[in-house]
């Protein structure tokens, strides 16, 4: 083995071009999918933490009436805020928001929006609340980019917001948007209207009551406090993972096309090496090879393209990756249909699983790739490969 | 000459498949090889010296009849043992060299010995004193695409003696080069026979090759049709 290795090496380096170029496509598929997979991982992250930091916090206590999916169950779902919370919300260590369905009526037309509030004074999510202080004689609202872009508002525009109070009753009043803010966090933007708590709990007639809370402690397992059950972070960005998931599925088939290049160039090659070479296989035969060590030399020799690769992809990879991870990726693409205001940055992170594992794969590909054209050696009559008369 | 039989051949039959059929190529051979013998296989073409010597070889089966290549019957080695035969005692030498074009000179008469157990500095001491043998070791890096022909069949020479085997084989091994080459390549084999005790069987019709045999074997349609003995 040990033999074979030298002698594929020098075979490989001896064969020149056509080496490198199969080496160049591979080191590239290296280094593509280790940076796209470190994006997708970093993406992740990056997801992860903004939504912690815009809209969940640590962690969320939903009322158990409360499902975001079923519009029902909003004017349902909202409790007094329990006296356990109380000290937390007064240190800003956790922040109650009380949801309603409402529509606004942009020029004219008609628009469904989600009415939240929130306290103005609040500084452990990222929206900013203060901006809900604002003195004007309508409600003050804020909104996100996407929202505004969808709903034609601007900063300064009034809107009349029509939502039935807790006795059913409906109520129009006029807000005006007195900020917009950008976020990557779809669901604090998309059709949504942030307005102070208080108002919103005098609207809807419901005092000191909450749909939810975010909170700041990082503890895992907090009990259900009345009628409010615990979400932890984990399950409030378990979309994230989804999203990521099928975004990977997606790069996959991306993957799987430019590995099948890679693996194409070096078929090939085995293959065109098995024919030009009989004779070379029958001296290796005449000299004392068993065909079996043939094959494996030819084996070896086929995968040893997967670790010039890596150290080809080390030598512009490593720079590439570095300086990725600092400037970052602006994904060149309309983010809106995501619901994402700002194209986001994405931070590629690499791990070493995700290098090794994708090194794993390439060279286990590269193998099987070379083995199966090597194989025909071992049914090669060795007379015959010498005198280079298979066809 | 006082020599033990390194080969014994008795009844050797070789047939090939061809269309339909079955082609007989050696057809019932009985020759025995002693120790140290610088011996030929002459014969028009197709009269089966290839066919005979890759028997000998073990790169090859008999259909019928034995070869028993220093005390090993080719027709019963697996073919583990065929390639310990070859790796530990034979020597080929072609007649269009297949050197290993990317590997050096130094490389090319070093693989033998990278089958067996050297260490690095016992190989290199074997093939600098195989390529001192055929005068090349000013060419030690060269790679053979820089070479000549006649230079290629000494490399060949060298890789076939580095290891010191008791018996080499070499199908027509003159048959690319000039006169001169030629000569040169037959006086350095002849030198190793003397000084090593190497056995040499080539097969040629080549009529400078056939000048330096000592034993003449004319095959004609798959038998042995006379031999000649030269003695000195
Ligand atoms: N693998 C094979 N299949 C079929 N026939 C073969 C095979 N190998 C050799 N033969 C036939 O056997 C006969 C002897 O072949 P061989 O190669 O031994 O001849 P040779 O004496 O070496 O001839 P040359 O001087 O041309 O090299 C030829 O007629 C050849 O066509
Ligand atoms: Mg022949």
């Amino acid at each position: 083995m040990k033999i074979a290795f030298k002698l594929a090496f020098r075979n490989l380096i001896g064969a020149g071009l056509r080496t490198w170029l199969n080496v160049i496509v591979l080191s590239f598929s290296f280094v593509v999918i280790i940076w796209a997979k470190g994006i997708l991982v970093g993406w992740d992250h990056q997801a992860k933490n903004d939504m912690e930091q815009w809209e969940i916090g640590n962690g969320q206590f939903w009322h158990n009436q409360y499902d975001p999916y079923d519009a029902f169950t909003i004017s349902d779902s909202h409790a007094p805020i329990p006296n356990e919370f109380k000290p937390e919300i007064e240190k800003g260590e956790m922040v109650p928001m009380l949801f309603a369905q409402g529509t606004i009526y942009p020029k004219g037309r008609m628009q469904p929006a989600m009415i939240k509030g929130i306290p103005a004074s609040q500084i452990l999510l990222k929206i900013p609340t203060h901006k809900l202080d604002t003195v004007t004689d309508a409600i003050p609202a804020i909104i996100g980019e996407v929202m505004a872009r969808s709903s034609h508002l601007e900063k300064g525009s009034r809107v009349v917001l029509r939502w039935r109070d807790s006795k059913g009753t409906f109520d129009a009043t006029e807000i005006e948007i007195v900020d917009i803010f950008s976020t990557t966090v779809p669901t604090i933007d998309v059709a949504q209207v942030w307005i102070n708590l208080e108002t919103m709990q005098e609207k809807l007639l419901l005092p000191e009551q909450a749909t939810l809370f975010s909170f700041a402690n990082v503890e895992e397992n907090r009990p259900a406090v009345g009628d409010f059950k615990l979400k932890t972070k984990k399950e409030l960005t378990a979309e994230i993972d989804a999203m990521i998931k099928t975004k990977s599925k997606g790069q996959s088939v991306f993957y799987f096309i430019l590995l099948l290049l890679a693996m194409l160039a070096i078929f090939d090659t085995q293959i065109l090496s098995i024919f030009r070479r009989q004779k070379e296989i029958g001296t290796y035969v005449a000299l004392g090879y068993t065909r079996q060590q043939v094959v494996t030399l030819f084996t070896v020799e086929g995968a040893m393209h997967a670790v010039l690769a890596a150290a080809l992809a080390a030598v512009y990879g490593i720079p590439f990756f570095i300086w990725q991870a600092r400037v970052g990726f602006t994904v060149p693409m309309d983010t809106s249909e995501f619901g994402m205001a700002i194209a986001p940055t994405m931070y590629p992170i690499y791990s070493v699983g995700l290098i090794l594992s994708t090194t794993l794969i390439v060279l286990l590909t590269t193998s099987v790739v070379s083995y199966w054209p090597a194989r025909r050696i071992a049914k090669m009559n060795p007379t015959e490969a010498l005198r280079g008369k298979i066809q | 000459m006082e020599n033990s039989a390194i080969i014994q051949i008795n009844q050797l039959i070789k047939r090939f498949p061809m269309g339909k059929g079955e082609f007989t190529a050696l057809k019932g051979i009985n020759l025995n090889f002693g120790t140290g013998e610088f011996a030929g296989l002459i014969g028009p073409s197709g009269s089966g010296k290839t066919t005979l010597l890759n028997i000998i070889g073990s790169l090859d089966m008999p259909t019928e009849g034995e070869a028993v290549v220093l005390g090993k019957p080719i027709s019963k080695l697996s073919a583990k043992e065929s390639a310990k035969l070859r790796k530990e005692s034979l020597g080929f030498i072609f007649q269009s060299y297949n050197l290993l074009q990317v590997h050096t000179v130094f490389e090319n008469v070093e693989f033998p010995l990278l089958l067996l157990d050297y260490t690095t500095s016992e190989r290199k001491k074997m093939v600098m004193d195989a390529l001192e043998w055929v005068g090349l070791t000013d060419k030690v890096k060269s790679k053979p695409p820089q070479l000549s022909g006649g230079e290629c069949q000494r490399v060949a020479i060298a890789r076939a003696m580095v290891k010191k085997p008791s018996l080499v084989l070499a199908d027509e091994p003159t048959a690319n080069l000039d006169a001169a080459n030629s000569h040169n390549i037959l006086q350095t084999m002849q030198n190793l026979n003397r000084e090593l005790k190497t056995t040499f069987i080539f097969a040629t019709h080549d009529e400078k090759v056939i000048g330096y045999l000592k034993r003449k074997i004319f095959l004609k349609d798959g038998l042995v049709d006379h031999e000649e003995w030269i003695n000195q």
